[in-house]
């Protein structure tokens, strides 16, 4: 299922709408006067969870300047950086009404560990903290940066990202996990979009249960003896597809700087920094 | 902004109910608990002597025409005689039939009758898990009154009885009929539906009240979209807020001596307007076919209003 419409006169031409009634956020779509009319008032606090292990921690500074610039602007928010090296934690000046959090946790020796653990600590920290400090929580990989607004036009219950790579392509070409043992399996006929991994989020009880959902079939392959090809973001497919995102956002909100910008989309809001990954996962 | 503005408009109060369908679990470490959709949607049915006809299309611009057999009804209630009132037991009968083949199939539905006269609601057989329940309410001499009375039994009601029995409720007049599936599609916080005969207008031309001494005075550069009054709905939090404020709206200008020039609809158009519906229902959901033809641009007409020659020739 492609995200491209057939040409109408539209502001672009990505497709506004799922099958499943979800709106699919992309510039033009959003008057942002008007929603943020209707959401400053509703005093919301945002959580914003990034993972930054060992070398990644090099990214905080970049990734932090840029959401207060960019990330929900006027509104309060609470950032969640979880780490296991507090200490290369950066000081970076934050706005009025926005902190921060450092949070310890484990190292683990394989990047691919550090990768699928992720969903366990974001719904544990759920339910022993964040479900009391915010309403709506995102959760977003740290090597990337925010270029322009990310605002209240991407809240919504449970919120997914289509993937840059993925989103003019045919179902069948998308890189679902296709072995059959593993709890993240996606048939050929299955699949609505493909998500990408480094964004996702919404009100903080949907986070918790999916979060929670994608670390129990994540131990069930573990159990099993098999990782799924993109790691979680294979179950965060797999579970997208069977508990629907209520809100979609274009690759605006998950770019990836190596490729040309298309005319469809207008304006790119966050997006990879071009880093060498093998030094990175060394 | 299309379907998901699911916000509810009130901050979510920790870890408490959400208003909505979704009943959000209490955060227990480790125990994973699925949400999934109760649809369990009630149909609210405003079956009043005089509501009828006088719901639907009632008379706007010259150009539609009027309706007269509501007219006649509305001025009339008490000399009407009793060979009349069959004619909206039909409406009733017709509206709850169609509902069984096209209205939520599949799912648990409660058609809240409102009536002045529970004697005279037929009998009509219903799907496995469906249910009518008569609600008894008084009537008013004017239509308009009890047009306008509408909003305050549907806040009464959700506050005594629909708040703890159900996620959903659906508030449409009895003078229609089904022909086509209206399902969950439809099912949000807060909905609205664009009427017929405005969806196409500029909104200066939309028939808001203009007068600013009335509590629903939209000025002209203003305004969405034109709702009909036919057919709104959501969760029972959002539609007993609605209710409450209309009827007070309608209150406050009672007691400034002026009525809305469209009653409880100008009132809920002002209503969504301050507070937008989360979703909104084209008018493929609220259709008069007889009035407005079948224009290609609508590809299905889910629920039209029962024209006049229709229930006349079926009434004694």
């Amino acid at each position: 299922l492609s995200a491209l419409a057939s040409p109408a006169a539209r502001p672009t031409e990505l497709l506004t709408l799922t099958p499943w009634l979800a709106p699919i956020v992309s510039e033009g779509t959003f008057n942002p006067e008007l929603l943020q009319r209707i959401y400053e008032p509703l005093n919301l606090t945002i959580g914003l969870t990034v993972f930054a292990i060992g070398k990644y921690t090099r990214f905080v500074q970049h990734f932090l300047e840029s959401a207060e610039q960019f990330f929900m602007r006027g509104y309060r928010v609470h950032y969640y950086i979880f780490t296991n090296e507090p200490a290369a934690i950066p000081q970076v000046r934050l706005g009025p009404r926005r902190l921060l959090s450092v949070i310890p946790i484990q190292r683990h020796s394989r990047w691919e560990e550090i990768s699928m653990r992720r969903m366990e600590t974001i719904s544990r920290h759920i339910a022993e903290r964040a479900h009391r400090e915010v309403d709506y929580i995102f959760c977003l990989d740290v090597d990337m940066v925010f270029r322009n607004p990310w605002g209240p036009e991407t809240l919504g219950d449970l919120v997914a990202a289509i993937h840059p790579g993925y989103y003019a392509v045919p179902r069948q070409q998308f890189p679902y996990e296709r072995r059959h043992t593993s709890t993240a399996f996606v048939a050929d006929d299955e699949g609505d979009f493909y998500y990408g991994g480094a964004v996702f989020g919404g009100r903080v009880a949907r986070v918790y249960e999916f979060t929670t959902g994608c670390h129990v079939a994540i131990l069930a392959d573990k159990a099993n003896g098999i990782m799924a090809a993109w790691q979680e973001e294979s179950h965060l497919n797999r579970r997208f597809i069977s508990y629907k995102p209520s809100r979609v956002l274009s690759p605006e909100y998950l770019w990836d700087d190596r490729k040309p910008q298309p005319p469809s989309l207008k304006l790119i809001r966050f997006s990879t920094l071009d880093k060498d990954t093998s030094w990175l996962r060394s | 902004m299309g379907a998901d503005l699911n916000h509810t408009g009130e901050k979510l109060a920790g870890w408490e109910e959400q208003s909505g369908v979704i009943r959000v679990p209490l955060c227990f470490p480790g125990k994973l608990k699925c949400c999934s959709l109760r649809s369990v949607t009630f149909l609210l049915i405003t079956f009043i002597g005089v509501l009828f006809g006088a719901g639907f299309l009632s008379p706007r611009k010259p150009m539609l025409g009027r309706q007269a057999g509501a007219w006649e009804a509305g001025g009339k209630l008490d000399g009407l005689p009793a060979g009349k009132l069959s004619r909206y037991v039909v409406f009733l009968e017709l509206f709850l039939q169609t509902a069984e083949k096209h209205f939520m199939v599949g799912h648990r539905v409660t058609y809240y009758v409102f009536t002045d006269r529970p004697g005279d609601v037929p009998s009509v057989t219903l799907g496995e898990g469906r249910q009518m329940v008569v609600l008894k309410v008084r009537n008013y001499s004017r239509w308009q009154d009890v047009s306008m009375h509408r909003m305050e039994m549907i806040s009464t009601f959700s506050r005594q009885r629909f708040l703890h029995e159900v996620d959903y409720l659906v508030c449409v007049d009895v003078d229609m009929r089904f022909r086509d599936h209206v399902g969950v599609e439809i099912l949000a916080p807060l909905f609205g539906t664009l009427h017929p005969a405005f969806y196409g207008a500029a909104r200066e031309d939309f028939p808001y009240e203009r007068r600013p001494q009335s509590q629903a005075h939209i000025p002209s550069d203003q305004g969405d979209f034109y709702y009909m009054g036919a057919f709104f709905g959501g969760s029972v939090a959002e539609v007993l807020r609605l209710a409450s404020a209309c009827h007070q709206a309608m209150v406050a200008d009672e007691a400034n001596g002026i009525e809305a020039v469209w009653h409880d609809e100008s009132h809920l158009n002002r209503y969504l307007l301050d507070r937008k519906p989360s979703k909104v229902l084209s008018p493929e959901y609220l259709w008069d076919p007889q009035l407005l033809g079948w224009p290609a641009v609508m590809k299905k007409l889910r629920f039209v209003a029962v024209p006049k020659n229709h229930e006349e020739i079926r009434s004694p």
